[in-house]
């Protein structure tokens, strides 16, 4: 456990407004399986810190102490690990942050240098995505990413297995992770392979309500003062969410989804012209992760009301002519369809 | 007192606030050229800062310096790993000069460093001379005091006036500085009302309002000190001149066709309307330069643009065709040739086994490192240079908008950037730096009107004065002219025909003679005589597209400038 005193993040609860982005988050945490959520808007916006909010508020993981890829069982860790102990300890969620710029030898793992050079040993040092297994990466300013790196990523997050070859290593395992990206359009485009790759997708935006800013840097300004005594304070909210997430994950099996709402889901995609059958999976499992959360026996029209702007947005064909916002687009389908 | 020592007692008061909480501040943002005015606010910022870890760190640097990382001199020397501490390790103020340098990625772990709470802060000396060159948003986002020295003369700007015993007095006062809920809802509203989005701004502010008021010896914080922090923190990033409706109309945020507020800030608008508020507005209003406007434009369009490198090609250690490995140390991006450096290490390894009288190892030294090197062919940037005269039509014009929008909707995969400018009436005019951001070009197509005269050489000159600027920035410049070819316009801005012409021709040449790829498309309505002429001087081809629609011409397009 962490030292009482160390102060946290800024707590996922305090977090003012922005509710389809804490949303989102949430539904990730329930199904693992839904694909990562893509955060575009404004700088200053809490992007970052709902990320870290949410790492914080998940509950831990159980591991393997000695295992770089934070491995369930003891069966599941690589060969090339070289276990020093083999017991199962607590983690907390992992979030690994991909910084831009970072060296593909940092990201997928590499031969470890010293180790080559001084003890004449081939050992791999794992790379970012073996600590990120089980947890979230994420990746600030997504669309600022080198295209090596982009590349690189949408093949782990496909198969969601990090194979290296290279120096003469051959290593693999397992790479898991809920992919995060955050970004500003007004910075670069996303390439249309990588955005499609995301589960689901929100804009935010900086709040123009003047009292709902008020609230948010009257928090910020409390918890950078005092965090341990902010994080206090909203520890038992958090601890709630918790409760309620892991509630979902426990129920999510037993949601169902009636034949009716399977087909409003392939109608809205038909509507909308989404490429691939990616968008109505991922619309069906963020609607069931929603009903689960809300306690609900299965899903319902709402849930996929709710959750069909952030699982088809950026799904869409890119019309350059078109000024409606892809946002706008959603919105008139789902009326149209969902009536 | 006169404005110019105002200003400057501004920033002495700014340099007093960062010295009294630089973590906090997380930092300043000082954009000047190297010389004595700036040499006297680092000379001042110094004072201030003693008894602080005050440590210099450069763009260039590796990551191992910033971040730490392995040291393997070391670690070849003992055989044992050694980590070395990186400069951003512990908590301290940081010069970082040539900030304009800065490259986003370094940018984003900066900022990632500064957000952590180590108690870090960065004094960014950024000496960008262009508008647009300037370290990246995601840095200065996070360094609440931005100041411009640009204007400030020598004459005007005395050794500032530190006193460290009351900096030290201050320090002790300001955590029980007291937090009005007012002044909190006054940064907020003032804050919003100058166009500023993010919320990291007035954060800061209040931490400057904090800190001067720990610096008046009061013990809350007052309407002085929400003064200073509007004048340091919020002005400096205002997106618009608070309520000036002629002034609404170039507001870059807003949709351009927009002309009123947009209708979430006008309903908060009777709210707003509060004294305090309006006092600090008038103080803000004080301290925006009055060409803020054409700033903000040049700016904002400038953002996606990475910071300046030099030649057309690169020479990089990641990607594109492998060079031969060459000596050099092991640093932030550099991936050793293993291979090459074990060869490199061979011929040695009696001498060093005799010497050493260790024989069960490779013996390898810092000199044997190589690194691997990759040449990468640089981002493509077409320029296109539209005529948005009264002659092309205004169903052209709309087809070449379209076209452009749909080049840069494919020009991510790619990784090319596209620039637009747009000669009209007397002049051209820069509608939008090479940029990716489709975001932004919409914005811009949208809003170009077209009619009057052709100016045609001043279209193309701005295209090569834009090409120059692209090619600086590492980027290999391409330039698509779009015309019926009526030049009429000479460079001088006058109304005539031969002149125009000959104007023309003059810039076409310097189009070529910079070796620039180039290609012209006359959307006439029928071929015009003369413009095939301009093309041959520009070593261009030549495309008549009587009847193209947006489809067709970003295909030609394409086809035309793909190497």
């Amino acid at each position: 456990m962490k030292d009482v005193m160390e102060p946290g993040p800024f707590p996922f609860s305090a977090i003012v407004g922005q509710e389809e982005m804490k949303r989102a988050m949430i539904m990730t945490a329930i199904d693992g399986g839904i694909g990562g959520v893509l955060v575009f808007g404004d700088r200053g916006t809490g992007k970052s810190t709902a990320v870290r909010g949410l790492a914080a508020l998940l509950p831990p993981i159980e591991a393997v102490s000695g295992c770089p890829v934070n491995s369930r069982y003891v069966s599941d860790v690589p060969d090339w690990v070289v276990l020093k102990d083999d017991v199962l300890a607590m983690k907390p969620t992992p979030v690994i942050d991909l910084p831009l710029g970072a060296t593909e030898d940092r990201v997928v793992g590499a031969l470890d240098i010293e180790k080559a050079l001084t003890k004449g040993e081939k050992a791999f040092e794992p790379g970012l995505l073996a600590r990120a297994n089980r947890g979230y990466l994420y990746i600030d300013e997504v669309n600022l990413l080198d295209d090596h790196l982009v590349d690189l990523l949408l093949d782990v997050a496909q198969s969601g297995k990090n194979v290296v070859e290279r120096e003469g290593l051959s290593i693999r395992h397992s790479a898991k992770f809920v992919l995060v990206g955050s970004g500003n359009p007004e910075e670069g485009e996303l390439r249309p392979q990588l955005l499609d790759r995301f589960g689901l997708s929100v804009e935010v935006s900086s709040p123009t309500d003047i009292d709902v800013r008020i609230d948010v840097i009257r928090r910020r300004d409390a918890y950078d003062r005092d965090p341990v005594a902010f994080g206090a304070s909203w520890a038992s909210s958090d601890a709630d969410l918790r409760a309620q997430i892991v509630d979902a994950r426990a129920r999510l099996a037993t949601v169902e989804a009636s034949d009716e709402i399977l087909r409003d889901c392939a109608a809205l995609c038909v509507a909308l012209g989404s490429d691939g059958l990616r968008g109505e999976l991922t619309l069906l499992r963020a609607a069931r992760a929603l009903a689960a959360f809300e306690s609900e026996p299965s899903v319902m029209r709402a849930h996929l009301k709710a959750v069909a702007p952030s699982a088809l947005r950026h799904r869409l064909r890119r019309d350059p002519l078109d000024d409606a916002g892809s946002t706008t687009r959603v919105e008139r389908v789902v009326e149209e369809v969902l009536g | 007192m006169s404005d110019a020592e105002a200003r400057w007692q501004g920033i002495n008061l700014a340099v007093a606030c960062l010295a009294l909480d630089p973590a906090a501040m997380g930092g300043f943002w000082i954009r000047a050229r190297v010389g004595p005015v700036r040499d006297r606010l680092e000379k001042g910022l110094k004072t201030a800062l003693q008894g602080l870890s005050v440590r210099r760190i450069a763009p260039t640097m590796p990551d191992e310096a910033l971040f730490g990382g392995i040291d393997l001199a070391a670690t070849l020397d003992t055989g044992v790993l050694t980590q070395t501490k990186g400069l951003l390790t512990d908590a301290g103020v940081l010069f970082l000069p040539m900030a304009e340098r800065v490259e986003s990625g370094l940018a984003g772990r900066l900022a990632g460093a500064l957000d952590t709470g180590r108690g870090l802060s960065i004094i960014a000396l950024d000496e960008g001379a262009e508008p647009g060159e300037r370290a990246p948003d995601a840095l200065l986002d996070r360094l609440a005091i931005h100041v411009d020295l640009t204007c400030h003369a020598l004459s005007d700007a005395p050794d500032l006036a530190i006193d460290l015993d009351a900096l030290d007095e201050a320090r002790q006062r300001l955590p029980l500085i007291e937090t009005p809920d007012s002044a909190i809802r006054e940064l907020a509203e003032v804050a919003a009302r100058l166009g500023i989005l993010s919320l990291r701004a007035p954060l800061q502010a209040l931490a400057v309002a904090r800190a001067s008021a720990a610096l008046s010896g009061a013990d809350t914080i007052e309407e002085p000190d929400l003064l200073t922090a509007v004048e340091l923190v919020l002005a400096p990033r205002a997106t618009r001149m608070p309520e000036t409706p002629e002034d609404m109309q170039d507001d870059p945020p807003p949709p351009p066709d927009d002309d009123t507020l947009d209708a979430p800030e006008g309903d908060t608008e009777e709210q707003l309307d509060l004294p305090p508020a309006e006092i600090l507005l008038e103080a803000a209003r004080a301290m925006l330069p009055p060409d803020l406007l054409a700033r903000l434009a040049a700016g904002k369009a400038a953002r996606s643009a990475q910071a300046s490198g030099s030649g057309a090609t690169k020479t990089g250690n990641r990607r594109g065709r492998p060079l031969p490995p060459r000596a050099g140390r092991m640093g932030g991006n550099a991936r050793v040739d293993l291979v090459a450096t074990l060869r490199a290490a061979a011929p040695w390894q009696k001498i060093r086994r005799d010497i050493t009288g260790v024989t069960d190892r490779v013996h390898v030294r810092m000199s044997d490192i190589r690194i691997r090197r990759f040449k990468e062919t640089s981002d493509r940037a077409i320029i296109f240079v539209v005529d948005a005269s009264g002659s092309s039509a205004m169903a052209r014009l709309a087809e070449a908008k379209g076209a452009v929008e749909l080049l840069l909707a494919e020009a991510y995969a790619r990784r090319d950037h596209v620039a637009l400018v747009a000669f009209r009436g007397d002049g051209a005019d820069v509608l939008l730096p090479p940029t990716r951001s489709l975001v932004q070009t919409k914005r811009r197509l949208s809003s170009l009107p077209g009619g009057g005269g052709s100016p045609l050489a001043a279209g193309l000159k701005a295209a090569l004065h834009l090409a120059e600027i692209a090619k600086g920035k590492g980027m290999t410049p391409s330039v698509a002219l779009l015309t019926d070819g009526r030049a009429n316009v000479d460079l001088s801005g006058a109304a005539n025909r031969t002149t125009a012409a000959a104007d023309s021709t003059l810039m076409a040449r310097a189009i070529r003679a910079e070796g620039y790829p180039a290609l012209v498309i006359d959307t006439g309505q029928r071929p015009t005589r003369g413009l095939d002429a301009l093309a041959r001087e520009m070593g261009a081809p030549y495309l008549p597209l009587p009847r193209a629609d947006s489809r067709n011409l970003s295909r030609a397009v394409d086809a035309a400038l793909t190497p």
